[in-house]
Formats: C-alpha cells, structure tokens, sequence
C-alpha cells in the first residue's frame, strides 16, 4: 500500500450504541454505571457525552472502545457488533498514556508499526505527517518527559490519528491542562477534525468545552447513569470558546442541568463534582 | 563540580598521608594496621607475580556465570509471578521469605550438598541473586501504570507483542535497580563463599583475603580488599551506568546521580 493511499481519509463510521448497561460491583454497593443508554451517532459526526462524574459517560466510551465489556445491550459500528479493541476506533485518555521509554516519533510509530502493509519508510513518513498535522514538526525525537502538557496530548492526538480510524474517542483530553493551552487545542482539533473527517466522542464534564466542539451535547446524569436530553449545537465552526453565543447556549444546558440536580433527580451526595461552568479557567 | 572533585581528592590524600604517618611513626602496630606503602608494596608483588589478575580472573568468572544464570531464571519467574495468581501465591512467597535470608547463610548448606567444588560457589551466588531479581521484577511489572496496557490494546497489541513491546521496556527502570541488587547480592554472596570453601579448582580473591588472614599478612588482607571494592566500582560503572542513563535521559527522573 503507498503512503497517499494510507494518508487519504478512512471513511468515518456510524455508531449504534443499542440499550447498554453496565454494573460495577464494589464491596459495598452495586453501582449501576449505564442503565439503558441508546444513543445514535451519525457518519463525522462530533458528540460530546457531558456530565457529573460517576454518569457512566467514561465507561461508555470504553464500551465503545472495545476495553470494558457491557452487561447488556451492544455497540454497533457501521452495523457491525463491538467485542473488543479494533484500530477503526482510536483512543485518547485523560492521562496521555504515552510510552516514556520511547521517544516522539517512535510513540505514534507504535500503532502503525501493528498495521500490516507498510513499509518501515512509509511508517516514517505517516508518522512524521501526523505530527506535522499538530504542530510538533521539530520534536520528533523528543523524550516524552521534557514536553509540556499540551505537547505531550499533541503527542497523543497524532498518535491516535496515526493508524487513520474512522473513529476518535476522547476521554477528557484536556482535562488536565491549563485555560490557554486547552484554547489553543480547541482550535486545532475543530481544524483536524474538518481536515481529517472522523467520527467523534469526545467526554468531558465541562459544558462550555462540550458547546464549543460538538454537533450535539448529550447529557447525562448519574446514579444510574442515563442520557438526560441532547442539544444540536449549530453554532458556525470555528468556534470561538469565549463567543457570547457560545456562552449562551452553554448557559441553557447549564440550566437545565441544575434543574436536574435540584429537582432531586441527583441527590446532594451525589454531585460531589460541581459541573465546571466557566470553559476558560479552572 | 570541581571543587567537588578537588575536595574528594583532598579528603582521600589526607586519609593516606595520616594514615602512612600514623604507621610509620608507631602510633599503631604496623603488623596489625600495615602502612599504605606497605600495602602498595604487596600490590606490585601481586600484579608482577600474576597472582592477583588470576584471582580476579577466577572470582569474575564465578560471579558473571552465578549471576547471569540468576538473571535468566529470576526475569521470567518474576513476569510470571507478577503475572499469575498461583506464581505469586508460591513462587512469590517462596522468593519473599528466601531474599530476608543473607546469602551466607546458604553457604553450610551449599558445602554438605555438593562438596567443596565449584558448583558449591554457583549455587551459593544463584541464591544470593536470583530472589532479589525475582522480588524487583514482580514490583516492577506490578506498579505499570495499567493504561499503557490499554493504550497498547486500542492499538492493536494483544498477548506476546504486549508484553515484550509495553509491559517489558516499562518496567526496565525496576528491573534495572532489580539486576543492580542482583549484581550487590551476588557480590557479597561470593565472597561468603571463597572465604568458607576452600577449594582447589581455583583461587578467588575471597581465597586470597582468607589466606592473607592465615598468614598474617595484613597488607595483603587490605590490598585484596582494595581491589574488591575496585572491581565492585567499575562492575557498577561498565554494567549499569549506560543503562541509568539511558532511563534518565527517557523517563527523566530514575536513576541518576
């Protein structure tokens, strides 16, 4: 296979995910994750799952990625059932999960160095491509220690985008990083997602962040986790996190989403995790 | 940084120079406490007459052959120690309690089993290394961040590839510090070994230390422990430092200085 052929766009795949739910079993209590979550996700289409922690929309991406089993339902992708990893679904954790005994260029290599019909040559040149896309041309050989946070989830996006899924799945990337570096990012993942034209789940429990990026907000709510009401965001792309329309539409799910918690829908115990409302600073 | 070197060396002459004087004057008894001339002395006899590189040549041989054998058993039983339930319940536990044992303590055992023979000093040098390599590999294997595992799996890694492509290279900083103790252990354990059992097929430093007792030749006694701990030094600079530097240079923080 040549290197434009592997660099040409994957067709983006459509998600079924059909009346999932999943128990977690602690010593003390039984905890019902996911309690029969549906939920359609179109072909390029970025969703982001929203929530308190403890709503099931972590392990609900896990499900999709193939890493946690469900109890019961499935996931269908293109039609075609989930039972484990698969490299059409590419993930990006909270934790970059990079591999420090190896150094930039090696760390995105490492998911095309699994795919088969490459030649080493043209692992490179895939690699350095990607790496090109999130702005990291000069560090190819970096060590993984000496970046800053921001790079080293660059790292991790190049890497996730590198075997050309048709899926990204996005488990609060920018969780961990400071208010200008997560800006920065923002816009860059809105340009390589229209550049790139994958399938999106992006989880995050910040609302603001959740308007910025996705074609449609889902809410969820915990104890069991359950999807609570979805929003069409059709702002106009690209969009700016600090726009007052922005601002506004995060506003109204906000609202709604206190409305749950004081209706007693979540109880006080649990909503621990205060939603994070300002998209700018933490 | 050189004023650090210049304060070692000045610290060290000092040592010699109150030392040398403190013999040649009579302070002390220069048979019980030889001068560092005197030690010098033997040293050169040593090296001329041979007698001193054929030890070493025999314990390092002894050492690297014990050694290695520990190494290569003691890596996969702690991968699979840390692997599965039934090692760690056995081999786990096994290998807990025999690395609190100091590796002397084999050496009555090593003698009534096989002899006064080489195989004695193998045994008692396996023994000494291979729990503590074991132990360090289990923890090593066992403190991997888990989400490299699952990073690896989205990835396409499954079973073989994972383990010596994730698991391996992240826990080479344990491993590591595992073969380093590996390396001390069996050092010690060794020379346990040459200085109880007296055998013929060869003539370690151990033996060379014992017999500088039996003689009464303290400079000998000091002038092999002297090159003991110089081999120690450069085992330690030859083996281990690229390996350290290299876990500094990609993990950042491990094993440096």
């Amino acid at each position: 296979m040549g290197i434009q052929q592997e660099l040409e766009n994957e067709a983006p795949s459509k998600l079924s995910v059909r009346n999932i739910s999943k128990i977690f079993h602690s010593k003390h209590q039984i905890v019902r994750a996911l309690d029969g979550v549906s939920l359609e996700i179109n072909e390029g289409e970025f969703v982001c799952l929203v929530g308190p922690s403890g709503c099931g929309k972590s392990t609900l991406l896990n499900i999709i990625a193939g890493l946690d089993q469900a109890d019961e339902g499935s996931v269908l992708s293109d039609g075609q059932r989930i039972s484990g990893p698969g490299r059409d679904r590419m993930v990006m954790f909270q934790e970059h999960a990079l591999f420090p005994w190896l150094d930039v260029l090696d760390n995105v290599m490492f998911g095309l160095r699994l795919k088969p019909n490459l030649k080493t040559n043209e692992r490179r040149e895939v690699a350095k491509y990607y790496l090109h896309l999130v702005g990291l041309d000069n560090f190819l050989h970096a060590n993984i220690h000496e970046l800053s946070g921001g790079m080293k989830q660059r790292v991790a996006l190049a890497r996730a985008l590198a075997p050309n899924p048709k899926v990204l799945l996005m488990d609060e990337p920018f969780g961990a990083l400071d208010a200008l570096t997560r800006e920065q990012l923002y816009r860059d993942i809105q340009r390589i997602w229209a550049q790139r034209k994958k399938t999106i789940v992006f989880v995050t429990h910040n609302v603001r962040e959740a308007v910025c990026l996705g074609d449609r907000v889902v809410l969820f709510s915990p104890h069991p986790g359950r999807i609570r009401h979805e929003y069409p965001i059709t702002l106009p792309r690209p969009r700016d996190i600090n726009s007052v329309s922005l601002a506004e539409k995060s506003g109204e799910i906000l609202q709604a989403l206190k409305g749950y918690l004081n209706d007693g829908v979540v109880t006080a115990a649990n909503s621990r995790t205060p939603f994070n409302t300002d998209g700018a600073a933490e | 940084m050189k004023t650090r070197i210049i304060s070692a060396i000045a610290f060290f002459l000092l040592l010699l120079v109150a030392w040398e004087a403190a013999s040649l004057l009579g302070w002390v008894n220069r048979i019980l406490i030889p001068a560092p001339s005197d030690v010098l002395r033997y040293l050169y006899g040593a090296v001329l007459d041979g007698s001193l590189a054929s030890a070493a040549l025999v314990t390092v041989k002894r050492l690297l052959l014990g050694y290695l054998c520990g190494i290569v058993i003691g890596l996969p039983l702690g991968l699979v120690t840390a692997r599965f339930k039934l090692f760690q319940d056995t081999i786990g536990l096994l290998a807990l309690g025999l690395q609190t044992l100091p590796s002397v303590c084999w050496v009555p055992l090593a003698i009534i089993w096989f002899g006064q023979t080489e195989s004695a000093m193998f045994f008692v040098v396996v023994m000494g290394t291979l729990w503590s390599v074991i132990i360090a590999t289990e923890t090593g294997v066992r403190t991997i961040p888990p989400i490299y595992a699952r990073a690896a799996r989205t990835m396409g890694s499954r079973g073989i590839h994972t383990w010596v492509h994730v698991m391996l290279p992240a826990s080479l900083p344990f491993i590591v510090s595992g073969m380093k103790q590996g390396w001390a252990f069996a050092w010690r354990s060794l020379m346990a070994a040459e200085i109880y059992v007296t055998i013929l097929t060869g003539f370690g430093l151990g033996h060379l230390l014992h017999y500088g007792r039996e003689l009464n030749a303290m400079e000998q006694v000091i002038g092999v422990m002297f090159v003991i701990v110089v081999i120690g030094l450069l085992a330690d600079k030859v083996l281990f430092s690229p390996w350290e530097r290299f876990l500094h240079r990609r993990w950042g923080t491990q094993g440096s200085r």
